[in-house]
């Protein structure tokens, strides 16, 4: 008899939470790290993506459609933020299809720069939130230059005696400011409302959501967002105090945030990119100086409040296997870019922590179907043992073969059903 | 002295080396020679990070000091040294792709090895290659990319390379991220670099050297 649609959602997510609590599903899942796969696959354009809501929407329903994975990845992982917001905006983080890199490629693209300078680690320390708003913010943002010009925020504490600060707030240029913002909020309401409505018809039809909210270490939110790569390189010598203060004081606002988006979506699993934490970036002393301390409080304190961290081992994380043995048992997913680490991550991780990826995104564009299912075979008969394994690529997904992605999805299903 | 000099850089002491340059400054040095001290030190810099003992963070901080060192001596230098390198390499992050930490990196090392190379930089079209192979004429030519979308730039800056008659006389090596065997074969490059020292050794393969 043909199941109904609550029932494969409910077998589906069960197989998920078996594999990733250790037990032996009834067969390995599949939850592809879709990124803009979704709109290469359906004939957008990188433009359309960002731009036309309707399109997307029907780009990542079809796909995931046509493709039936276990769980699929929300669109919002991709286009992040919609084209016409960040245009409004003027974001100055990123560059975007037709905004800084060419509208034929399907990526946006992070620029490093130092958005916090060398010496504000005071400012920022002494109030992140009015550093946030009055210096950082006006970097970021074109549209938001004039918030520079606002009294420091914690001058409100002075009261009524105060209150005729609110008019110099108000000043002509940050009304403008705001005006233009309202724009995004049409923006924000029309983008956010076609990607609900397609989380709730997916739902309908049986087809449940992987993860729909991020975290990141409090070390990658300074090295990407603050002080970009070259900067944080160089706090590690010249001020390593400062630089592992400002981590703890993000630590706590960064598991307040990320608990409250997570119980909004409702979704228990939490991506978090573990970017700048890899082999290549850092030694392992600075790992373990800089790095770990503050993500391992973020990850645990995070399985504290119910939620399960989605950890990311970007390119290369074979040197620090071994640290990652001091994760809770059974929640956590550790997902793997390359090969290598993840038939080690089996034998040194295998009872702690439930593996995901494996497959080379290089196959998946390069290769043949037949080499796809070569490697998921293997991939299921080593990593797959016993459980506690959910098959995807190493990263994310954009330019990769139909026909490849195809093979990686339907071959689980075959063959890596557990007698 | 110049002992001082090559331990304090090499060891990535800034604030040291900083003050032994000021002062062989001002005992009338000649500035040349501390130049010539400091490269000394970041020779022994890439040596470390190719034995396993230094990492990428390490590299970026000594090309800092180095830059430091540089700003203070070049406006005093009567006469500039004449460098010997062993090849040259053209290098650059293909069109659509602007990630720069890792071809930066290979670059680094690159030039401490004695390699004259002409860095390219960021999303780079694939013409852009080819006229720079044409002036300066390399024996090879790194292509990074970190991206996914990067395979196709590369396969069709190879295929330029080619179109311009040039591919015979260069070795082109790919790297980045998401780089590996598949890739190579499926960009027709001759090699694929993990990481800047395989780009280093196949560098000096491809002229003749050890």
């Amino acid at each position: 008899m043909e199941k109904s649609a609550e029932e494969l959602y409910k077998e589906r997510n069960k197989r998920v939470e078996d594999a990733i609590r250790l037990q032996v599903p009834d067969r390995v899942p599949v939850a592809p790290f879709f990124s803009f796969f979704y709109a290469k696959y359906a004939g957008l354009t990188p433009e359309e993506a960002f731009y036309d809501y309707e399109k997307w929407r029907y780009a990542v329903k079809k796909t995931i459609v046509d493709f039936q994975p276990d769980m699929y990845l929300d669109p919002r992982f991709s286009v992040i933020s919609p084209g016409p917001l960040l245009d409004i905006a003027d974001c100055k983080q990123i560059k975007w299809p037709g905004h800084g890199v060419s509208p034929n490629h399907y990526s946006f693209q992070h620029i490093d720069a130092e958005y916090m300078k060398e010496d504000e680690y005071d400012a920022f320390l002494f109030d992140p939130s009015d550093y946030v708003v009055r210096t950082y913010l006006p970097r970021l943002y074109g549209v938001l230059e004039p918030l520079k010009m606002l009294p420091p925020l914690h001058s409100m504490l002075h009261g009524y005696v105060v209150a005729y600060q609110l008019g110099a707030a108000a000043k002509r240029q940050i009304v403008d400011a705001f005006e233009a913002l309202s724009r995004a909020n049409a923006e924000y309401l029309r983008w956010g409302s076609e990607m609900n409505s397609l989380g709730e018809e997916l739902k309908r039809m049986g087809l449940p959501s992987w993860s729909e909210s991020i975290s990141q270490a409090p070390f990658d939110i300074i090295g990407d967002f603050l002080r970009g790569f070259r900067g944080v390189v160089m706090d590690m010598y010249r001020r390593p105090d400062k630089l592992i203060e400002a981590a703890e004081k993000i630590l706590p606002m960064q598991l307040q945030r990320t608990v409250f988006f997570a119980k909004r979506t409702g979704n228990p699993r939490v991506y978090i990119p573990l970017d700048l934490g890899s082999d290549g970036f850092m030694s392992p002393q600075q790992f373990k100086t800089f790095y770990w301390p503050t993500a391992k409080k973020l990850i645990i304190g995070l399985i504290n409040e119910g939620i399960t961290p989605w950890l990311h081992f970007e390119v290369n994380y074979s040197s620090r296997l071994e640290i990652m043995t001091e994760l809770p048992k059974g929640k956590t997913i550790c997902h793997f870019e390359r090969p290598d680490d993840i038939f080690r991550a089996k034998e040194i991780l295998g009872d702690i922590a439930c593996l995901k990826g494996g497959m080379p995104n290089s196959l998946l564009c390069t290769g043949t179907p037949d080499d796809v299912k070569d490697h998921c075979k293997k991939l299921i008969d080593f990593v797959g043992k016993g459980g506690g394994f959910i098959m995807d690529a190493g990263a994310a997904i954009s330019e990769a073969k139909p026909e490849n992605v195809k093979a990686m999805i339907d071959f689980t299903k075959e063959y890596g059903v557990y007698s | 002295m110049s002992e001082d000099l090559v331990k304090a850089l090499s060891n990535l002491q800034e604030k040291d080396v900083l003050r032994i340059v000021q002062e062989r400054l001002n005992n009338s040095e000649e500035p040349l020679s501390i130049l010539e001290d400091s490269k000394t030190a970041m020779e022994i810099v890439g040596k470390r990070f190719a034995g396993g003992e230094y990492f990428i963070p390490d590299l970026i901080f000594s090309a800092e000091i180095m830059k430091a060192i540089t700003d203070i001596v070049k406006p005093k230098l009567m006469r500039l040294g004449v460098t010997q390198h062993i090849g040259k390499f053209v290098i650059g992050t293909v069109a659509g792709d602007i990630h720069d930490i890792g071809k930066n990196i290979v670059t680094f090392m690159l030039e401490v090895n004695g390699f004259e190379v002409y860095d390219l930089g960021i999303d780079v079209p694939v013409q852009k290659f080819v006229e720079k192979i044409k002036e300066v004429t390399p024996q090879v030519v790194g292509l990074s990319g970190f991206l996914t979308l990067a395979y196709d730039s590369m396969r069709d800056t190879v295929k330029a390379i080619e179109a311009a008659g040039l591919r015979d006389r260069v070795k082109i090596i790919i790297g980045g991220g998401q780089i590996d065997e598949n890739v190579r074969k499926y960009t027709n490059a001759d090699a694929y670099g993990e990481d800047a020292i395989s780009a280093v050794s196949f560098a000096k393969e491809c002229v003749g050297g050890k």
